[in-house]
């Protein structure tokens, strides 16, 4: 699975921070910061599925 | 000091008034029969205002900064008297590309990082609320969750940030309900009793004594090398309150007027507390308290209706949250909802700065309401008055205590 984040359609909501802190860390400003450079570690797929289907933005993308 | 008289609403379709009891009370059933009947509702009231209620136009409208500007975010009988980019109260009434420059001064103060040591404080509140509730009552005694509980919660909060005594609560909550409630229908008020008079005291009392607390922070910020007008100050402090109590007492009130109904959702975020960061935000997806506003700025065309410019928009995101083509089961609450895209702190550029905040709010105080009391439910569900206007939730709340527990 790979996880994509735009950050111009970001707009700060910290669900994926939440749900996924594994994944999502967030930067001085409320902002969202992937951790992890593309491919998701098996064990975290279903948290990357979580933080993409939380995101009110649509800020974020996986594909399997 | 009475208000004007206002005619009662016989069609929400044509003539929505959001000030309205029966719209107080009614409003998700009002919403979910102009999804049906008629998505992009007007009304002539306010000097003629719309109301979209589906998912894709409330989103559609919150993401367009070109078409409808920020100048007017709470609907009036009064045109707004700043004109944007600035607005009055920055950075939610600003627009492009002043509001970002006022957004992002207040970021850093509103980031999870920076609200995470607001946590304790504000559990030390909520135990103190409840302690001496239950010092007084005890159980199938009826006490009010929002009048005794919920309202204290982000006025303690919010006045801690600020710098500003916790004692003017009560003179806070009567400056919102003016400005939130009633759409500027208030009849006349004296001067010394306005929340821009009590502002330019309290901000003139930092500027002799300079404080670590939020107003401290804007009276040394900058723009440009500039220090902040003391109208931008003035604005965003005035922002800060008013936006930080109505609506997060509306949260939590509204959530535990579901719980008092609901025990099998009591007993399961009990014996699951893990599940309680799901749960919260399903409360806020179906208990949304903020409808915002914009005007029109230029004409569009939404849903198939053309929009003239200087005309209000209503923005009630709680309808778009209860969408049943955006959400499905959208009008149950769903504890452990796993796609969950609620726009319960809006959509786009003017995403609730307090979001982190108000979030820890809502979770302590739940968490801490049912440590101590499990078992409640509504002692009189008649009585239960929610609040009008663009902040919905329960103003009084009366429920009967069941068996509570000992503070650990």
């Amino acid at each position: 699975m790979r996880i994509l984040y735009d950050r111009e359609a970001c707009q700060g909501h910290n669900r994926c921070y939440l749900l996924a802190p594994e994944l999502f860390d967030v930067d001085d400003e409320g902002y969202a910061v992937l951790r992890i450079d593309g491919e998701v570690p098996t064990d975290l797929e279903k948290k990357a599925q979580l933080a993409a289907d939380n995101c009110p933005e649509y800020a974020i993308t996986v594909d399997a | 000091m009475a208000a004007p008289e206002r005619c009662p609403v016989t069609d929400w379709a044509t003539d929505l008034d959001h000030t309205d009891p029966e719209y107080a009370a009614r409003a998700p059933e009002i919403w979910s029969q102009l999804r049906e009947e008629c998505p992009v509702a007007h009304s002539p009231r306010f000097g003629g205002m719309w109301i979209p209620t589906r998912h894709e136009d409330v989103s559609a409208i919150a993401h367009d900064t070109e078409h409808f500007t920020s100048r007017g975010v709470i609907v009036s009988v009064f045109e707004p008297d700043i004109p944007a980019p600035v607005g009055y109260a920055p950075p939610i009434t600003s627009d492009p590309p002043f509001h970002e420059i006022a957004r992002r001064l207040l970021l850093p103060a509103f980031s999870p990082k920076a609200i995470r040591p607001l946590e304790e404080p504000t559990r030390e509140f909520c135990r103190g609320l409840i302690d001496d509730l239950l010092a007084q009552h005890g159980p199938g005694d009826t006490v009010d969750a929002a009048a005794q509980y919920a309202q204290h919660i982000p006025v303690r909060v919010i006045a801690h940030m600020l710098g500003v005594p916790q004692s003017d609560g009560d003179r806070f909550r009567t400056f919102i309900h003016r400005i939130l409630e009633t759409g500027g229908q208030n009849g006349p008020v004296a001067p010394e009793d306005t929340l821009t008079y009590y502002l330019i005291q309290r901000i003139e009392l930092h500027r002799q004594e300079p404080s670590d607390d939020l107003i401290g922070y804007l009276l040394q910020a900058e723009i440009d090398g500039q220090p902040l007008t003391d109208d931008h100050i003035i604005g965003t402090v005035a922002l800060l309150l008013i936006a930080g109590i109505d609506t997060t007492w509306s949260a939590i009130g509204a959530t535990l007027w579901h719980l008092a109904q609901h025990p099998e959702h009591r007993r399961r975020l009990v014996e699951q507390p893990e599940l309680l960061p799901i749960a919260i935000e399903e409360f806020l997806r179906a208990f949304a308290p903020v409808t915002m506003a914009r005007k029109v700025a230029k004409d569009v065309e939404v849903g198939g209706r053309t929009m003239k410019e200087g005309e209000w928009v209503l923005l009630p995101f709680p309808s778009a949250n209860r969408d049943p083509e955006f959400f499905e089961q959208a009008d149950e609450v769903v504890l452990d909802r796993e796609r969950n895209r609620h726009a319960a702190f809006g959509l786009g550029i003017h995403r609730c700065l307090g979001s982190n905040l108000a979030r820890m709010e809502l979770t302590v105080a739940v968490q801490e309401w049912l440590r101590r009391i499990p078992d409640f439910e509504l002692a009189a569900p008649d009585e239960v008055r929610w609040s009008t206007g663009q902040v919905r939730g329960p103003r009084e709340l009366p429920v009967r205590l069941g068996a509570t527990a000992d503070a650990a």
